[in-house]
């Protein structure tokens, strides 16, 4: 069931299904855009679709709703990107207490996840990677840090999230890459967009 | 080119934003008051969108090196060239090596300065816009900075002084009820609509922080992150709306009960810490697409809900 919230005079949020719904509803709008959408920003639950005024609410919820269930998510280029993980976190003891699994034994299962990009959100370029094993999932810290290394790999809920600017920070840090996640001099910006699948490595510390 | 001598408070370069990133984690920003920047640069002869300075509560010095069009818009404050009142919502011409000076306004918080030939600077995703959230786009203005001014195009219409309404004491907003008004309660939203709210000095171009009646949620469940737009009034646990201006995070794990029409969000821009507020609380007309289907399984696999990602409630990663 996908329900349409009325959002200001610009702008629906589509309550969707469930996370996969929000990704294949967004791939399909971002594959044929609806006239006038100006943003779609995919969450957990929602999809907001941002319109201007050469469009009206009813041209944009008909495009909406004309979105099949079960649309395919097929991202926009690159389709998958792998991230080298130096897997050296300050929490990864937490997480081993948490999950009641050991140190080595969270590594290789966050290695093996068959990752997804749900969707973006908090600063440019963080991305919340879907897929991972869903014995690691583990709660946000009780104390957000204030500062956060740049390129930190962190869990909170179902998601892996990597950093790809140093600030304050609240997730469970299980590694770090120095894979380039946000480059302005790129003609896309972000390396991880929604529907992008992501494979971790295995790096070596340096 | 201009030479900043004093750099008030806040002043940003500003134009009209970038639209259309916020799928990768990037907000609109651009100018808080947007009607007051296009006016600027039409006053001018600039194509509405060109980059200008936002002032936040005045107090910029400037010096000309060269002789140059201005004009300013938004909060009314004093303006002077080389010690000598002039007139704001008008087109200016400053000979070279003249002090600009503007006041503190009376009224409103944010003037808008624009030259003719519009501010060249480096554009980050189209826009030359500082989002203070995300810190993207140029550094706030400093003592001491250079700006280059653009090559002119087109000419300056033939107007003297454009008429505009002043800003007015208390400011009521227009708001559309919705997407969360159902996770308040019956009086909350008749406190939204009746009660008078006052802004706090915790305002920034994120948001207008306000003050008053605590609006009561029903529903106390975690709100997963969901995309948020210029203008919507989110209520913090603690029960009081924030306005989301021009930096507003693309996400954000608190509901909201109303948005505010588009016309109104310049008002919403300029209301001053300490300043009341009220809403003139709408319905939407509702939306008659509703789909309810199975979905089908599509071979990814499956992913539940996170059941909260963000205890503070804010969008914290």
């Amino acid at each position: 069931m996908r329900t349409l919230l009325p959002t200001g005079h610009n702008a629906l949020l589509v309550e969707c299904f469930d996370l996969e719904d929000v990704m294949a509803l967004h791939c399909a709008l971002t594959s044929s855009r609806p006239h006038g959408v100006v943003d779609l920003v995919p969450a957990a639950r929602t999809l907001l679709v941002t319109f201007d005024d050469t469009t009206t609410r009813a041209e944009v919820a008909r495009a909406v709703t004309g979105v099949e269930f079960g649309a395919p998510v097929v991202a926009a280029a690159p389709a998958e990107v792998t991230i080298e993980v130096t897997y050296d976190g300050q929490d990864l003891d937490d997480i081993a207490e948490l999950t009641g699994i050991p140190k080595d034994d969270v590594v290789r299962r966050h290695l093996g996840g068959d990752y997804v990009v749900a969707f973006t959100g908090f600063a440019p370029g963080f991305a919340y990677i879907a897929g991972g094993d869903p014995a690691l999932v583990v709660p946000r810290r009780a104390t957000p840090r204030t500062r956060v290394p740049a390129g930190s790999v962190a869990l909170a809920g179902e998601f892996t999230g990597i950093y790809p600017h140093e600030g304050p920070g609240g997730w469970q840090v299980i590694g770090r890459t120095e894979a380039p996640l946000w480059d302005l001099r790129r003609e896309s910006p972000a390396l991880l967009t929604p529907g992008t699948r992501v494979r971790f490595t295995e790096g070596r510390a340096s | 080119m201009i030479e900043v001598l004093r750099s008030g408070p806040l002043t940003t370069i500003q134009d009209l934003g970038r639209p259309g990133f916020a799928h990768l984690g990037v907000g609109r920003s651009g100018a808080a008051d947007r009607p007051s920047l296009r006016l600027a640069n039409r006053l001018v002869g600039n194509p509405e969108g060109s980059s200008a300075l936002e002032l936040t509560f005045g107090g910029l010095a400037l010096r000309a090196t060269e002789p140059m069009t201005i004009a300013a818009t938004g909060a009314r404050c004093t303006v002077r060239v080389d010690g000598r009142e002039q007139d704001m919502f008008a087109a200016l011409s400053v000979p070279a090596g003249s002090t600009i000076e503007f006041g503190m306004p009376s009224r409103g918080v944010r003037t808008y300065v624009a030259f003719r030939g519009g501010l060249e600077c480096e554009l980050v995703l189209g826009s030359a816009a500082t989002d203070v959230l995300s810190h993207l786009g140029p550094e706030p203005v400093r003592e001491g900075d250079v700006l280059k001014v653009g090559a002119p195009e087109g000419s300056v219409p033939a107007v003297d002084v454009v008429p505009v309404r002043q800003l007015p004491d208390e400011v009521v907003l227009r708001v559309v009820t919705g997407p969360r008004a159902d996770w308040f309660t019956p009086d909350a939203l008749d406190l939204l609509g009746r009660s008078r709210f006052e802004a706090t000095p915790a305002s920034d171009r994120i948001g207008v922080r306000l003050d008053g009646a605590e609006l009561q949620r029903t529903c106390l469940d975690e709100l997963p992150s969901e995309g948020m737009v210029e203008g919507a009034v989110q209520v913090t646990p603690d029960g009081h709306p924030v306005i989301f201006l021009a930096d507003h995070p693309v996400t954000g794990g608190y509901p909201v009960i109303a948005v505010v029409h588009p016309d109104d969000i310049a008002l919403a821009a300029q209301l001053r810490p300490g300043q009341s507020v009220r809403f003139d609380v709408r319905a939407p007309i509702p939306v008659t697409h509703a789909v309810s289907a199975e979905p089908a399984s599509t071979g990814v696999p499956r992913i539940p809900f996170p059941a909260t990602l963000s205890p503070t409630g804010q969008e914290v990663g």
